[in-house]
């Protein structure tokens, strides 16, 4: 490391240039398909302009506005169902004094690892026509509204509970001690101590829960039958009627829908002034006996339902052939035997978790590093900073489809990205984008300014000062990035449903396909599969953490 | 500091070679030639028909492509600007049509085309497209799941509009699905129109769920999740000798059918060879290929029968008009979806 003095000015300048990379990714994976996808709603299947032609033709038949009042009754259900649910779980978690808070806390992040599929794919082995819990549905079928919001409470409750759960921490215990001295009694305390606390968090916690009910395409695709919602129809017309044009009018609809979503989290989160002042001491709660066997009942309820609905999509993985046979076997994890690409096809995701854990944890730290750190180019740094935001808003199916029209244009000098791997990762990447920036930003926001203006005024170069000190000091949330990156890419189905080719099959795709093709065992068997590599991706990021937390993060505790 | 420094380098190499990656992208192909070939069939007649074309034609290699019909036919028309394939073997004839309403199909006369039966070949004067073998429209009935609910066994199609059935038929949805755009063209056709939506109207009140693909009827009839699956033949059988409890009928009333089909695709730089691909596509030996899995292959006479199946499906089968099922899809589609396709709520069993 002699020739640092001279390479300082280039070393700069090279991480200049690293900006305006993230926001040329940003412009080109993002911002122009969307308009490009804008522009077809607005052109016939030859690209001749047609005006709102192809939205009067969907709008013709009733069907559509049956899918979209579908789409609304889901996410409102969803949401009413998964948030008290949610809630009451934290709330045992954060103000009780249950044992194995701990292991309740873990389970309630299962579904993370999951493909979100192999809920539903349960729900039609417990409750299907052949299910062994069938009469609990008194005569109902699984098969629609039921299944829906059934299969999304439980892919959707961690990141409700996440939410909630941090709304919960931030509680003061002088507080609450002032309030038992005087004598209130527990329910008031919870109406007016607890509950406006928590107020915001439960806002965001069910604004989220909406935008990805709304959004999901797994779900309603593997056990909707015929309730028709906005996801479906969006798929139904671009693979089932090859119809281009009106797949993206319908993507239009969701893309709004999800930004008016999109916005009202915004403007519940800029409301929410700070509960907690300096002086505040965290709430420890007291032991209480009768209400801590309730919590500890309630989340243990919850959390065997979570494990046993796993176990169910794993037992069914080795019967030979239900009802009819209920030998076991291992043959359905012999993928080659079914439709969706094989045991290749798990491969090539490994391949693309991997490569959307590194590559997009180090296109995130440049990005968030850009708009936090630098000085200059205000400009780009808006950019990234708007444009960072915006995947939050946009649905998988939407963005899948945009990238088919961007990307397989004549025109198009990155047209060889097209069936490709990079494609994959550059999709996953992009999808993920809103939540991996705005860790990494407030990771970034925890170190001191200091830090460079004094490797300023020592004349250290800043790329110095960033893999001396930033990075290391980032590590926990680069870590925390990169295993959202491999989770999500693990499986995800929605961005790259679209996308995929023969020769970068997925295992997430391969399950829809399996049940697509009648093939339920091996689904299950596939999902399995995922849900074993998600839990040692896990194992392995914990032991990471754990091993650089005590190297890195003294300066926390002192 | 020193492990950090040294996590950061190798990271920053992992980096590296990330961006060369993602920008090399493709390698270029090999010195013979490489034939892209789109595709529907399955993975084992894949592995096969790869195998016997290259034993054939050495110096051409076959770089499969395979999707579901829905997905390859959606993939050739999202790239019909910049195609990718230089043909398509294994694609429903009805998909192959509707490529041709865009004019993405070369023409070309292949040797000994005049040996393949009339109904499975382009008999224009310049064909586009190339027959291999047909799969028929089946009812499979479990017998297990039937007993217990009392269903009789329907011998035709009309037959199924008994209202014993209501809520025990799983069909493929014809908006989504190749296979059940295939069922309502042969009752139209079958029928008549009138006659035919009628027939539905009926039929519609009996079923339970309108399923995504061509293959899942079958596959839940045989499972027992509903009694009545509208599915096809050849994979009606492999459930059988899987074990499943059902039978496979044929409606004495009419048989549709839909056929495998290939084509060159305009535009291939590779011409000659994809040109080779079909001459040989439409050979005896290939014949003979096709007829070991399928009930009905091109060339007369080639087809074994399926286990649990009659062997004369290509006299059973109804005269069926592609031309006018490719024609009109939209128009049916249209017609499907506004009687039946706003009902929200799924049917109860």
């Amino acid at each position: 490391m002699g020739g640092i003095r001279q390479a300082a000015p280039l070393g700069d300048r090279v991480l200049g240039a690293a900006t305006v990379l993230v926001a040329a990714l940003l412009i080109v994976g993002l911002a122009i398909p969307l308009a490009i996808m804008l522009a077809k709603s607005y052109q016939d299947s030859r690209g001749a302009f047609v005006g709102l032609a192809n939205y009067a033709a969907y709008f013709s038949s009733p069907a559509p506005l049956a899918s979209i009042g579908n789409t609304f009754v889901i996410g409102v259900v969803s949401t009413l169902v998964t948030i008290p649910l949610a809630f009451a779980y934290a709330y045992g978690i954060h103000r009780s004094r249950m044992p194995g808070k701990g292991v309740f806390r873990a389970i309630a992040l299962i579904p993370l690892l999951t493909p979100s599929l192999l809920f539903a794919l349960s729900f039609v082995q417990l409750f299907g026509n052949q299910g062994i819990l069938k009469d609990l549905l008194f005569g109902q079928t699984i098969y629609g509204p039921i299944g829906i919001v059934a299969g999304m409470t439980f892919a959707h409750f961690p990141h409700t509970f996440i939410i909630i759960s941090t709304a919960l921490s931030l509680a003061d215990r002088r507080l609450f001690e002032a309030a038992e001295s005087l004598g209130t009694s527990q329910l008031r305390i919870f109406r007016t101590l607890t509950l406006p606390a928590a107020k915001y968090g439960l806002v965001s916690a069910a604004i989220v829960s909406f935008m990805l009910s709304i959004t999901d395409f797994g779900i309603p695709k593997v056990i909707g039958g015929q309730y028709d919602v906005l996801a479906t129809d969006i798929y139904k017309k671009v693979i089932g009627q090859q119809d281009f044009e009106l797949g993206a009018v319908v993507s239009v609809l969701l893309l709004i829908a999800a930004v008016l979503a999109f916005a009202a989290v915004r403007t519940v989160q800029r409301k929410q002034v700070a509960m907690m002042s300096t002086r505040a001491i965290p709430y420890e709660p007291r032991p209480r006996r009768a209400f801590d066997t309730v919590m500890f009942l309630y989340c243990a309820v919850i959390a065997l339902a979570i494990v046993g609905i796993i176990a169910v999509a794993g037992v069914s993985s080795f019967i030979k052939f239900w009802p009819y046979n209920l030998g076991l076997t291992l043959r359905h994890y012999n993928f080659d035997l079914a439709a969706g690409g094989g045991w290749q096809a798990y491969l090539n995701s490994l391949k693309l978790a991997t490569w959307t854990a590194v590559v997009g944890t180090a296109i995130v730290f440049l990005g968030a590093y850009q708009v936090e750190k630098s000085r200059g180019m205000t400009r780009i740094r808006q950019l990234i900073q708007v444009l960072a935001a915006t995947p939050m808003a946009v649905p998988g199916l939407v963005l899948g489809l945009a990238y088919i029209f961007f990307f397989n244009d004549a025109a198009n000098p990155l047209g060889f990205l097209y069936g490709s791997m990079g494609i994959l990762v550059l999709v996953t990447i992009i999808h993920y984008y809103s939540v991996t920036h705005f860790t990494m930003v407030t990771a970034l926001k925890q170190i001191d300014a200091d830090f460079e203006s004094v490797s300023d005024s020592l004349k250290t170069p800043r790329y110095r000062t960033l893999w001396r000190v930033t990075v290391p000091l980032c590590m926990p949330a680069i870590l925390d990035v990169s295993i959202y990156f491999f989770l999500s890419a693990m499986t995800t189905v929605s961005a790259v449903v679209f996308l995929y080719s023969t020769h970068t099959s997925l295992a997430s795709i391969a399950v829809i396909n399996m049940d697509d093709a009648g093939e339920f065992a091996h689904a299950s068997a596939m999902a399995m599969v995922i849900v074993a590599t998600c839990i040692a991706a896990r194992g392995v990021h914990w032991l990471l953490t754990r091993g650089i937390q005590r190297r890195t993060q003294a300066w926390r505790a002192a | 500091m020193q492990n950090q420094g040294s996590l950061l380098r190798w990271m920053r190499s992992l980096f590296a070679v990330a961006v060369c990656v993602v920008v090399a992208g493709h390698t270029p192909a090999a010195a013979n030639t490489e034939l892209t070939v789109y595709s529907a069939y399955e993975n084992d007649d894949l592995k096969a028909y790869k195998a016997a074309f290259e034993n054939d034609n050495p110096g051409i290699t076959i770089n499969w492509v395979r999707d579901s019909t829905g997905v390859v036919t959606a993939k050739l028309l999202a790239e019909r600007e910049n195609p990718r394939a230089d043909a398509v073997w294994g694609l429903a004839v009805t998909s192959l049509l509707v490529l041709d309403e865009f004019d993405l199909l070369q023409a070309y006369t292949p040797k000994g085309l005049d040996k393949l039966s009339p109904a499975m070949r382009d008999s224009s004067g310049s064909p586009k497209w190339f027959g291999n073998s047909g799969w028929i429209c089946a009812i499979i009935f479990n017998e297990a799941e039937s007993k217990k609910r009392n269903l009789p066994k329907p011998s035709t199609w009309k037959e199924l509009m008994n209202p014993a059935y209501r809520g025990q038929i799983v069909m493929s949805h014809p908006a989504s699905s190749g296979t059940g755009f295939m069922y309502v063209s042969a009752w139209l056709q079958l029928y008549g129109e009138a006659e035919g939506w009628k027939f539905m109207d009926a039929l519609h009140q009996n079923i339970a769920r309108y399923m995504h693909s061509g293959s899942a009827p079958a596959a839940l009839a045989a499972k027992g999740e509903y009694a009545v699956g509208l599915g096809f033949d050849v994979r009606g059988s492999r459930l059988k000798e899987e074990g499943a409890p059902i039978d496979i009928i044929l409606p004495r009333d009419g048989l549709g059918w839909d056929m495998n089909t290939m084509a060159i695709i305009k535009g291939t730089k590779k011409l000659e060879a994809a040109r080779k691909l079909v001459d040989w596509g439409v050979s005896e030996t290939a014949n003979k290929l096709y007829g070991s899995t399928r009930s009905i292959a091109a060339m007369p006479g080639y087809a074994k029968p399926l286990a649990h199946l009659p062997g004369d499906m290509d006299i059973r089968i109804m005269k069926q008009d592609f031309a006018w099922a490719a024609k009109h899809r939209a128009r049916i589609l249209a017609e499907w979806e506004r009687r039946y396709g706003s009902k929200a709520d799924p049917k109860k069993t």
